[in-house]
């Protein structure tokens, strides 16, 4: 009962404390420990009997000990408190503000775990958002509604990629509201402070929600950081009809934060200690990104993580690919070479491309352009295979013709300037260029009247003049 | 009704006492809020429970109600067109009552009972009452007609009330039993109990799934089972989606089993504009779902598939051929294994519960072409999606499931990103209906054995061959094994790749299937002899008529099949031609 604290616990092991169920508690109920020295931490009842409860908690258990503990049962789950001033302000991963402001004024209380959308109440995602780089624009289409995560490694230029995108996202047609939902868990100030300057810098700070766990607080408090972002987010899209682009950074950190609590509740675990349920955990936050029925906003997740090893059959890749509409794979190997953004142009991947792509929306040959570009990319790297192999000299005419489109490929079209916001005309014409180094008869997967029309003349292609010149865009109003 | 309490939560599964005279798999009501559950074990007054719904703030000693019934399905007319959650909840219905999020404890009648339809009586008063008899029939859509049949628990008896034909709902009576029984239009079945047949036959009809690689390479049988193992985006839900818009199945249930929402959205929005090539019907008119997405209670994924499969069979006897997609089982196997865990049961292979193995086989033997109770043919057939972790094939889900199947579908990450759709690996895929099929297609066309030979022998030869040009490039090899990686590229390009974006190409016909391969083979059968007479491969290679072949999937469609004639005859015509020009070079 609220106001009511009952003394001492049976156990603490971790994250999880054991107390006599001395009132009737309720299922995954909030709760409040308070140590001997006054201070307060949440939990929640994860498991529960007619003698005892289990709790897990949100933050260490340091401090607590099993006679001087006090337990007040709060009767409502864990819920975040909305209203239409949360936006341009901070909050901690539990929903409270830090930035200094006073508290959210609003009795609008959110269980943060949200509910399941009903798949009949979706709308598709069909609203293309254009990016302005061309290795999303072109080759793996960022759509609203969608969760598209950038899988990076240690070192990789995620965060600017995610700034940058933040700062020239737009659709083509329509206006309306945007906001940016940023949750940052167990990440270091620096990289919290890069991403408040970068919005500030391109004047959306006003517009951004942020969620901070950094990398001091708690491990556990990583649990309900992104929910109570998406809770957030939840709110301004469907009810404040906003398009809303959520960064949810790094998820690898929160997976951990739940392998840790699985460890204490000896669970029997799956792969690499991560508990079994990682899957539809994971799921119960991405999928709530997406379009309902019977309103104008949206959720747009971009989640970062860092792929332990750069291994992408890490279970925390692989089941994050296995549930969102796609991924940007950062590669190593691209970034050495000193190519931005280093986007591999085989494992990316957008699952929604395909229907908010072509006329009447980016353009009629977007889709067989894509695609003859996949292929051709492909067997650049049987080409350099082999080249390892036999020697560039050794290779037939046509290899190393497709060699040459690799390298233009990779410095013209894949790399781009930081503050370089290419159109998806310029994207596209930038790809039949590229195109055009190959002989036409190579173009199997492109319709012949998309040659005749966009193909360019011979000369050009010879021309090895910069693409598009890097005109470095003004921070121009954005929406998502 | 027996009413026990609460004990113990733990997550998604609940512990009760009280229950002394409930049953196994009795479907129970849980706490105030009345949530559905199920009793999975039963010791004493002792029942350990899963709910089907969110359980946050159930509290120890809440009411627990059994409502001694199994977990069923309601079958009748209307289930067409619907879509359902795991335990059959119309969603629809459920939006209108809870808005465009779930909330528990909802509930709604999974067959509308205010439509009215027309039943036409196939017995009079005094005819007998038996399992498999046919009492009447009920036009569900245009293509569909409903049969009502009397199902194996039926108590035999005589009729002594038929109404006759007209509308009626389906909670009208329509058989009076001499016994004092009635019958309507609905009938309910357990979904963990296998729907009873007279025989299982052995399956000689393919599916015709309008896929090539499947059809011609590793073609299914009605009535049988197959997997489509595959990493994260290797294409799977893509592959399932294509042959439920267009194989040859009277009745397509879709599972989605915790799988992503706008999936099912997908199909809900594109299944109602398409139309079937069969009966130039809205594919949606042949079509119910199960959507139970990755985000919605775990245990009732687990049962979602038991649903699906008791709707199909449901259809299968009445004669009709019906193509279940459960996408995925992993997402089944790993709600079993969550579910297993919360039980504190002893673990098997990577946490999976030991009796995984056995749950496999009783899902998959639900498939199979029967002599129904009626004494008719129909079929289940089972296309099964796997997602191994990290995409390896040796985790326990694929192997298990590879035990139960006779199709395997792989799905190669390496065709994938190099976006070759479908990506199904011709090298380790196979299909072991083959051989029982032969007759079939030979019916289709007596060429389809001979051609599918040559290519799978083509594409052998060329993976002997790649691994040299690893090696040391293909300028070292001779033109007639130049000529072998020409060929498998055509076949590669022209023929296995299949965009399902494609407006002409995402379904082929068999005889358009037949007609691109023999152009193919055709164009090698003629190069092989061209090099022989020393015409060098790069000329051949550059015939015009090569690229014309390879892009002819996308320019014909399948009703002007016949004008694939004529492109045979340019192939010879091309062929010809290099030949005197060879003749000239010579006798110069
Ligand atoms: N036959 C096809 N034609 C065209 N594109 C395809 C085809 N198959 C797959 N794709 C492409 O690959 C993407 C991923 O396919 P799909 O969603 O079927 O993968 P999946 O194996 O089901 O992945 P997951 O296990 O994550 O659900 C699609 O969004 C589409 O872009
Ligand atoms: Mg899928």
């Amino acid at each position: 009962m609220r106001g009511l604290e009952y003394r001492g616990i049976l156990r603490a092991d971790g994250p999880i404390v054991i107390a006599e169920n001395r009132e009737n508690v309720g299922f995954s109920e909030l709760v409040r420990v308070r140590d001997r020295s006054g201070q307060y931490r949440l939990g929640r009842v994860v498991d529960l009997s007619q003698q005892a409860v289990a709790i897990q908690l949100f933050s260490e258990n340091t401090g607590i000990s099993i006679e001087d503990a006090w337990v007040e049962y709060l009767e409502k789950p864990l819920t975040f408190r909305v209203g239409e001033g949360i936006v341009g302000r901070i909050f901690n991963g539990l929903g409270e503000p830090i930035d200094g402001y006073p508290p959210i004024m609003s009795s609008d209380l959110r269980d943060i775990n949200g509910r399941p959308i009903n798949p009949s109440a979706r709308v598709y995602p069909r609203d293309f958002i254009q990016t302005g780089i061309s290795a999303i624009d072109g080759m793996n289409t960022l759509i609203r509604g969608q969760k598209l995560p950038i899988f990076s490694g240690n070192g990789l230029p995620h965060n600017r990629l995610a700034a940058q995108i933040v700062r020239q996202a737009k659709v083509l047609r329509g206006e309306s509201q945007f906001a940016i939902v940023f949750a940052g868990m167990g990440i270091k100030y620096d990289v919290a402070r890069f991403f408040i300057d970068s919005f500030e810098k391109s004047g959306v700070l006003a517009r951004v929600v942020m969620f901070l766990s950094l990398a001091d607080s708690p491990s556990i408090e990583r649990l309900v950081t992104p929910r109570t972002a998406l809770t957030a987010a939840e709110y301004l899209a469907y009810e404040k009809n906003m398009h809303v682009l959520v960064v949810m950074t790094d998820m690898t950190n929160y997976c951990e934060a739940l392998r840790e609590v699985s460890a204490a509740r000896n669970e029997v675990p799956s792969r690499k200690g991560y508990p079994g349920y990682l899957y539809s955990d994971l799921a119960s936050l991405y999928e709530r990104a997406g379009k309902i029925e019977g309103c104008e906003g949206s959720i747009t997740q971009l989640p970062i993580l860092s792929m332990p090893n750069d291994d992408i059959s890490h279970p925390i890749p692989d089941l994050t690919g296995y549930i969102t509409e796609g991924q940007i794979v950062l590669e190593r190997e691209l970034a050495q070479r000193g190519i931005y953004p280093p986007i591999a142009g085989l494992p990316s991947l957008s699952r929604l491309m395909k229907d908010g792509i072509g006329e009447g929306m980016t353009r009629e040959d977007h889709r067989d352009l894509a695609a003859q570009l996949f292929l051709a990319y492909a067997y650049v790297k049987t080409v350099r295979d082999l080249a390892a192999i036999i020697g560039e000299e050794e290779l037939s005419d046509r290899d190393k013709v497709f060699l040459n489109f690799g390298d233009r490929f990779e410095r013209e079209f894949l790399a781009q300037g930081e503050f370089e916001n290419r159109s998806i005309e310029q994207t596209l014409d930038l790809g039949w260029k590229m195109l055009s180094i190959l002989p036409e008869s190579e173009l199997v997967r492109i319709p012949p009247r998309f040659i005749e029309k966009y193909l360019p003349h011979e000369a050009a292609a010879a021309s090895t003049a910069g693409a598009t010149a890097p005109a470095p865009s003004a921070p121009a109003p954005k929406e998502l | 009704m027996s009413t026990g309490s609460i004990t113990r939560i733990s997550g998604p599964v609940v512990y009760a006492q009280g229950l002394a005279d409930a049953g196994l798999y009795d479907v129970v009501k849980v706490g105030a809020a009345g949530l559905i559950g199920e009793i999975i074990k039963l010791k004493g007054d002792q029942a350990t429970i899963q709910i089907y719904e969110d359980n946050t703030l159930m509290r120890v000693g809440e009411p627990v109600e059994c409502l001694h019934r199994p977990l069923s399905v309601a079958l009748g007319p209307g289930l067409i067109g619907s879509i359902y959650d795991g335990i059959q909840r119309p969603l629809p219905v459920l939006k209108g009552v809870s808005g465009p999020f779930l909330a528990p404890g909802l509930a709604g009648e999974p067959l509308d009972s205010r439509k009215e339809w027309h039943f036409v009586p196939s017995i009079s008063v005094g005819d007998p009452i038996a399992p498999g008899v046919v009492f009447g029939t009920i036009r569900e859509t245009k293509s569909i007609e409903h049969r009502l049949i009397f199902d194996a628990s039926v108590q035999a008896s005589t009729a002594a009330y038929v109404a006759p034909e007209g509308d009626y709902t389906i909670s009208a009576t329509l058989v009076g039993a001499s016994d004092g029984r009635t019958y309507g239009a609905v009938s309910y079945w357990p979904v963990r109990t296998p729907r009873r047949f007279k025989e299982k036959l052995v399956t000689r009809e393919p599916l015709v799934t309008g896929l090539r690689v499947i059809d011609v390479l590793f073609p299914i049988a009605k009535g049988g089972s197959a997997a489509v193992p595959g990493g994260f985006g290797t294409g799977k839900t893509m592959t399932q989606h294509a042959i439920a818009k267009w194989c040859d199945a009277d009745i397509i249930v879709y599972i989605g089993c915790g799988e992503r929402g706008n999936e099912m959205t997908e199909v809900l929005t594109e299944f109602p504009t398409l139309i079937d090539p069969r009966t130039g019907r809205s594919l949606m008119e042949r079509t119910i779902l199960i959507a139970n997405t990755s985000n919605m209670p775990v245990a009732a994924r687990e049962v979602s598939i038991y649903t699906g499969i008791t709707i199909a069979e449901y259809y299968r006897d009445m004669g009709y051929h019906v193509a279940v997609m459960a996408d995925s089982t992993s997402r089944w196997a790993e709600a079993l294994r969550e579910l297993s865990g919360r039980l504190e049961e002893m673990p098997a292979e990577e946490g999976f519960p030991a009796y995984l193995p056995t749950r496999l086989a009783e899902f998959y033997e639900r498939g199979g072409m029967v002599t129904t109770l009626e004494g008719k043919r129909g079929s289940v057939t089972i296309i099964g999606a796997v997602s191994p972790p990290g995409g390896d094939f040796s985790e326990p889900v694929t192997q298990h499931t590879k035990r139960f199947i006779r199709c395997f579908w792989a799905l190669d990450r390496d065709l994938a990103n190099a976006r070759h759709y479908p990506a199904i690996s011709w090298n380790d895929s196979y299909s072991e209906y083959t051989e029982d099929l032969v007759a079939s297609w030979d019916a289709i066309d007596p060429a389809w054995v001979t051609l599918r030979t040559k290519a799978m022998e083509i594409l052998k030869k060329e993976r002997r061959l790649a691994d040299i040009v690893r090696l040391i490039g293909p300028d070292a090899l001779p033109d007639e094994q130049r000529l072998i990686l020409l060929t498998a590229d055509m076949i590669k390009d022209g023929f296995l790749q299949q965009n399902s974006f494609d407006r002409i190409d995402m379904y082929c016909a068999p005889p358009k299937q037949t007609l691109l391969l023999t152009c193919i083979l055709t164009f090698h059968e003629l190069a092989e002899q061209a090099i022989q007479n020393g015409s060098p491969l790069l000329t051949i290679s550059a015939l015009p008529i090569r690229e014309k072949i390879v892009r002819l999937k996308s320019s014909l469609e399948n009703e002007r099949v016949q004008e694939g004639q004529a492109v045979i005859q340019e192939i010879r015509a091309a062929f010809a031609q290099l030949g005197t020009a060879a003749q000239g070079v010579i006798s110069a």
